[in-house]
C-alpha cells in the first residue's frame, strides 16, 4: 500500500512541477491536452482493460459531454459549472440506459455496437445544426472561473485540467484496487466463473459502463471551456481509435499506463509535425506492433526489455566483475 | 414524379447499393465461419479495389479490364499478407486482441492509401457509359445492370465453391469442427488463408463495381464495411442467402429513408438498422445459431 | 435440502436429460455417477442456474428455485466448481479467493472509488479472510502466484478455496478429480470430507469410483439421461443394472 501511495504522490508532483520545467511555453498548452486525453484513455481502460468490454464509442460521450456544456453556455448563458453537472449528470443517465441493451453483447459484436453508436453520436453533431451549429462547429464558449479567477491562459487551464485528471486518475486507481476492481477483472477472465461466485455481471458491467461515460462528458466538458470552440470533428470515429491506441500502448488495465498512452499519442505529433499525415498509419503499425510483441504495453513491456537487456549486458562482463 | 415512380426508383437505387452490401457481408461472414473473428478491415479491401484500379487506369494508362484484374489480384495480395502477418501469429487470442489487430489493419491499410492517393474523392469511369436506361417511369444506371450481374455471378459461385466443391467443404468444415477437421486432415491453416483470400477478393470487386456510382476515396472502407457488416448480421453470419438478404434489405431501407424521410440523415439508417438488430436479435432475422450468452 | 423433480432437457434433437428425480441431504456428501453422455453435467447446470431445463423443477431449503440466475443462487449459498476449472488466470491465487468473498462484502463503487473508511476496513477483512480459506486447502505458499500460472492439481484446489470462500450451504463439484494424480486424488477426498465436516453439503459428479465409492454416503447413477439407480454406494455397486451400462450386456 505504502509503494502505492508513493508512486502517486510522485506523479502529482510531476504533474504540478511540469509548467514551471517547461517554462510555460506552447508545450504547456499541448500539455493541457493531455491532460483530457488521459481522463479519456482511463476512462475506456476502466471498460477494456479491467472489465474487458470493447467500446470504440467513447467519442460519443466525451462529444456529448462538450456538447452539451458548450450549448448549454454558449447558447444559454448558463454557469459553467452547473452545465458541467448537468453534462456530466445527463450523459451518465444516457449510458446507464444504453448500457443495458448494449453489453448484453460480447466481443465483436459489443465493438461493432459501440461504434456504431459513436457514428449515430456523430452524425447526430453534424446533422442537428440548429442546436449544434453543425460541422461548422460552435463557437464562443466560455472559460470556466472560480472565485474571480478566470481560466484563461494555458498555464491557468492547465491546473484546472490537470486537477480533475489527477483525481479521475486516483479515483480509478482506487477502484481497481478494491473490491468493485477486482470483480470487474474476474468478468474479464471467466464471466460464467464470476456468476456463480455472486458477482452481478450484468449490473457491474453497466456501472462501469456509466463511471467511462460520465468521465467521457467530465473530459469533454473540460475540452470545451478550454479550447472555447467544439466541431463534430473533434468526436469521430478516429479519436476512438486514438484512445484505444493509448490504452494499448500503456498497457490494458494499467491507470498509469493510460497516462502514458496519451501522453506519448498527444506529445508525438506535436513535436514532430512534418509527420502529421502519418499518424493513421502509426497508430495502425503501433496497435498491431504491440499487440503482438507487447501485450502489456509499455508500461510492463519496457521494465522487461530492460531488464533483458540488463542480464544481456551482465552475461557479456568477464566474470572476474561480477564477484 | 408520381410516388409509385419514386418508390420505384429508390428501391431499384436501393438494390444496387444493397448488392454491394450483400457481398461485403459475405466476405464477413466467409472469415467470421472460418475463424470467429469479425475483421474490421473488410471495408478496407473494397476500398482498395477502387482506389487500385482507379491508380492502374488512371495513373498507369492501363485499359480498363486490366486494371480492374490487377487490382483484384493487388487487394488480394493484400488481404493474404495481412492474414499471414498479423492474424496467423494471434490465432488463439482473446476476442479483444484479434478486434485490436484487425482495427490496426484497416487503419494500417487506410493511412498508406491516404499516402499514396491523398484525401481527395476520385471518379471512376462507367463500364458501359452514363446514360440512364428508363424503366417504368424510373431511371437507372447501367452501372446498376453491372452491379446487379456481377453480384449474382459472384453469389452463385460463392454457392457452388462452398456447397459443391472440396475445398469449399472443408472450409466449412472448419468452421464447424476446428479440431475434426485437422483429424481428417484439413490443412485449417491453409482454409483460413483461403477465407481471407477470397473476402479480400470479393470486397475489391464489390468496392470496384460501386465505384463509378458512388466515387472512391481513401475512407470509404469504413462506411461501406460497417453496412456490409449489418447485412452479415442480419443474415445470421451464415454466409448464404440470408445475408444477400440482409444486404438488399439494409440498401433498400437505406435509400427509402434517404428519399422518403431525410438525406442528411441517410449515413445513419443504416447504423440505427445495426444497433437494433444487435440489439434486439443478435442472431439475425434467419440465424438459428444462440449468440453466447454464459 | 436439495430435490430435483422430474427434470427433462432437450437440446434440439438430443435429449439430455428425461424426467431425473432425486434428493440431496443436507450435511452428506453425495456421488453422481454414470458413464459419459449420461448428463451429469447437463444436470448440474440447470441445478447451478447455466441452462434452463425443458420441464422438471429444482427446490433448494424447500423453495422453488428453478430457473434463478446463478448470482442468486450464490447468494442462497450455493456454489459450484467447473470441469475445466475456470480460474481468473490473471489474477493472483489471493484475489481469486478474495472474490469468492464477493457476497460476504458490500463496498459499492463510491465507497471503493473514495477510500471510505468502511471500505478500508472491509478490505483487511476480505485479505485476511482469503487467507484463512488458502489455509483451508493448503495453498498459501502459492498466494502471489498468477492463477494462470498454477500446476493442474493447485488450481482444482484454488478452484474449490474460491467456492468455499462464499461460505455456501452447498457445494456442487463437477469432476474434481479429473487430471488429477492419485496422491492428489487422495488429498482431495479428504479435503472434501473436510468440507463436509464444516457443515458443507457436498454434491459430486466423478468418474473416480474408488473416490466417490469412498467418501460418498448416497450415490446416484445416471445413464442416457434417465435415473439408473440411487443408493449407498454398496448397494449401486451391487446394482445388476448399474454393472450392465457400465460394462455393456453380456
Amino acid at each position: 500500500m505504502k509503494h502505492e501511495r508513493m508512486k502517486f504522490l510522485v506523479f502529482a508532483a510531476v504533474v504540478l512541477t511540469a509548467p514551471v520545467f517547461f517554462k510555460g511555453g506552447y508545450i504547456v498548452n499541448v500539455l493541457v491536452f493531455v491532460g483530457i486525453y488521459s481522463i479519456l484513455a482511463v476512462a475506456l481502460n476502466l471498460l477494456l482493460g479491467l472489465a474487458g468490454q470493447i467500446s470504440l464509442g467513447q467519442a460519443a460521450f466525451f462529444g456529448l459531454g462538450a456538447y452539451i456544456s458548450g450549448v448549454l453556455t454558449a447558447t444559454y448563458a448558463a454557469n459553467p459549472w452547473v452545465a458541467m453537472v448537468i453534462a456530466v449528470i445527463a450523459v451518465g443517465v444516457i449510458a446507464f440506459v444504453l448500457g443495458f441493451p448494449i453489453l448484453k453483447l460480447k466481443g465483436h459484436y459489443l465493438a461493432m455496437a459501440t461504434l456504431g453508436m459513436g457514428i449515430i453520436a456523430y452524425i447526430m453533431f453534424n446533422e442537428t445544426v440548429d442546436i449544434t451549429g453543425g460541422p461548422s462547429g460552435l463557437t464562443g464558449i466560455p472559460n470556466l472561473s472560480i472565485c474571480g479567477i478566470v481560466f484563461n491562459t494555458d498555464i491557468k487551464n492547465y491546473y484546472l485540467v490537470w486537477s480533475f485528471a489527477m483525481g479521475t486518475i486516483l479515483l480509478s486507481l482506487n477502484l481497481s484496487a478494491s473490491r468493485v476492481g477486482r470483480a470487474l477483472r474476474a468478468i474479464h477472465d471467466s464471466e460464467v466463473a464470476a456468476r456463480i461466485l455472486g458477482v452481478n455481471v450484468r449490473l457491474l458491467k453497466v456501472q462501469i459502463f456509466t463511471i467511462s461515460g460520465i468521465f467521457s462528458a467530465l473530459a469533454g466538458s473540460l475540452y470545451a471551456h478550454t479550447v472555447q470552440f467544439v466541431s463534430p470533428a473533434s468526436f469521430g470515429f478516429n479519436v476512438s481509435i486514438e484512445l484505444l491506441t493509448m490504452v494499448i500502448i500503456g498497457g490494458l488495465g494499467s491507470i498509469y499506463g493510460s497516462f502514458l498512452g496519451a501522453t506519448i499519442l498527444t506529445l508525438l505529433p506535436e513535436l514532430f509535425r512534418a509527420l502529421q499525415d502519418y499518424d493513421i498509419v502509426v497508430y495502425g503499425i503501433v496497435l498491431i506492433v504491440i499487440t503482438i510483441f507487447m501485450p502489456g504495453g509499455l508500461i510492463r513491456g519496457v521494465p522487461l526489455l530492460a531488464r533483458f537487456l540488463l542480464a544481456k549486458v551482465k552475461s557479456g562482463l568477464p566474470s572476474a566483475n561480477r564477484v | 414524379m408520381e410516388l409509385v415512380e419514386q418508390l420505384l426508383q429508390y428501391t431499384l437505387s436501393g438494390l444496387s447499393t444493397g448488392s454491394i452490401y450483400a457481398l461485403i457481408g459475405l466476405g464477413f461472414a466467409i472469415i467470421y465461419n472460418s475463424t470467429s473473428i469479425i475483421n474490421f478491415a473488410q471495408g478496407e479491401f473494397v476500398m482498395l479495389g477502387g482506389m487500385l484500379t482507379l491508380f492502374f487506369h488512371a495513373t498507369l494508362g492501363f485499359s480498363l479490364p486490366l486494371s480492374v484484374v490487377l487490382a483484384i489480384i493487388a487487394a488480394t495480395a493484400v488481404g493474404a499478407l495481412f492474414e499471414r502477418l498479423a492474424i496467423s501469429p494471434l490465432k488463439d487470442a482473446e476476442p479483444i486482441i484479434l478486434v485490436i489487430i484487425t482495427i490496426g489493419g484497416s487503419i494500417l491499410i487506410r493511412g498508406v492509401a491516404m499516402l499514396l492517393w491523398g484525401k481527395d474523392t476520385h471518379v471512376l469511369p462507367m463500364f458501359s457509359g452514363d446514360e440512364p436506361i428508363i424503366l417504368m417511369g424510373a431511371a437507372i444506371m447501367p452501372q446498376s445492370i453491372w452491379i446487379f450481374g456481377v453480384t449474382l455471378i459472384i453469389i452463385t459461385a460463392n454457392r457452388l465453391f462452398f456447397h459443391h466443391s472440396i475445398s469449399g467443404k472443408a472450409m466449412r468444415a472448419c468452421s464447424f469442427n476446428r479440431i475434426a477437421s485437422r483429424l481428417v486432415g484439413i490443412d485449417v491453416k491453409r482454409m483460413i488463408l483461403f477465407s481471407f483470400v477470397i473476402s479480400s477478393a470479393m470486397g475489391a470487386a464489390a468496392g470496384i463495381i460501386i465505384a463509378p456510382l458512388t466515387m472512391t476515396s481513401y475512407d470509404v472502407g469504413v462506411m461501406l464495411g460497417l453496412k456490409g457488416f449489418c447485412a452479415a448480421i442480419i443474415g445470421g453470419m451464415s454466409g448464404g442467402m440470408g445475408t444477400v438478404a440482409g444486404g438488399l434489405i439494409v440498401g433498400v431501407l437505406e435509400s427509402l429513408g434517404a428519399g422518403l424521410i431525410s438525406s442528411s440523415y441517410k449515413e445513419a439508417i443504416a447504423f440505427i438498422i445495426l444497433l437494433i438488430i444487435l440489439l434486439i436479435r443478435p442472431q439475425g432475422l434467419f440465424g438459428k445459431g444462440e449468440t453466447e450468452r454464459v | 435440502m436439495l430435490r430435483i423433480e422430474d427434470l427433462t432437457k432437450i437440446f434440439g434433437g438430443l435429449t439430455a436429460l428425461q424426467g431425473v428425480s432425486f434428493s440431496i441431504s443436507a450435511g452428506e456428501i453425495t456421488g453422481i455417477i454414470g458413464p459419459n453422455g449420461a448428463g451429469k453435467t447437463t444436470l448440474f447446470n440447470i441445478v447451478t442456474g447455466i441452462y434452463d431445463p425443458t420441464s422438471g423443477k429444482v427446490y433448494y431449503d424447500g423453495k422453488d428455485i428453478t430457473g434463478f440466475s446463478p448470482e442468486k443462487l450464490a447468494r442462497r449459498g450455493m456454489v459450484r466448481t467447473f470441469q475445466g476449472i475456470e480460474l481468473f488466470g490473471q489474477m493472483t491465487v489471493l484475489e481469486n479467493v478474495m472474490v469468492g468473498l464477493h457476497t460476504r462484502s458490500q463496498s459499492g463503487i463510491i465507497a471503493s472509488a473514495l477510500k471510505l473508511p468502511a471500505h478500508l476496513r472491509e478490505e483487511r477483512y476480505i485479505r485476511e479472510r482469503a487467507i484463512s480459506w488458502l489455509e483451508f486447502t493448503g495453498i498459501t505458499d502459492l498466494a502471489d502466484m498468477k492463477a494462470a500460472n498454477l500446476p493442474f492439481g493447485k488450481g482444482r484446489l484454488l478452484e474449490i478455496a474460491r467456492a468455499i470462500a462464499v461460505e455456501p450451504k452447498i457445494i456442487l463439484l463437477d469432476e474434481p478429480a479429473a487430471g488429477l494424480n492419485s496422491r492428489e486424488t487422495s488429498d482431495l477426498a479428504l479435503l472434501i470430507k473436510k468440507i463436509r465436516d464444516s457443515g458443507i453439503t457436498v454434491a459430486l459428479v466423478e468418474h473416480d469410483m474408488e473416490l466417490v465409492m469412498g467418501i460418498c454416503s448416497r450415490v446416484v447413477v445416471l445413464n442416457l439421461g434417465h435415473k439408473l439407480a440411487e443408493g449407498t454406494p454398496r448397494q449401486v455397486q451391487e446394482d445388476r443394472r448399474v454393472i450392465t451400462a457400465y460394462l455393456g450386456d453380456g
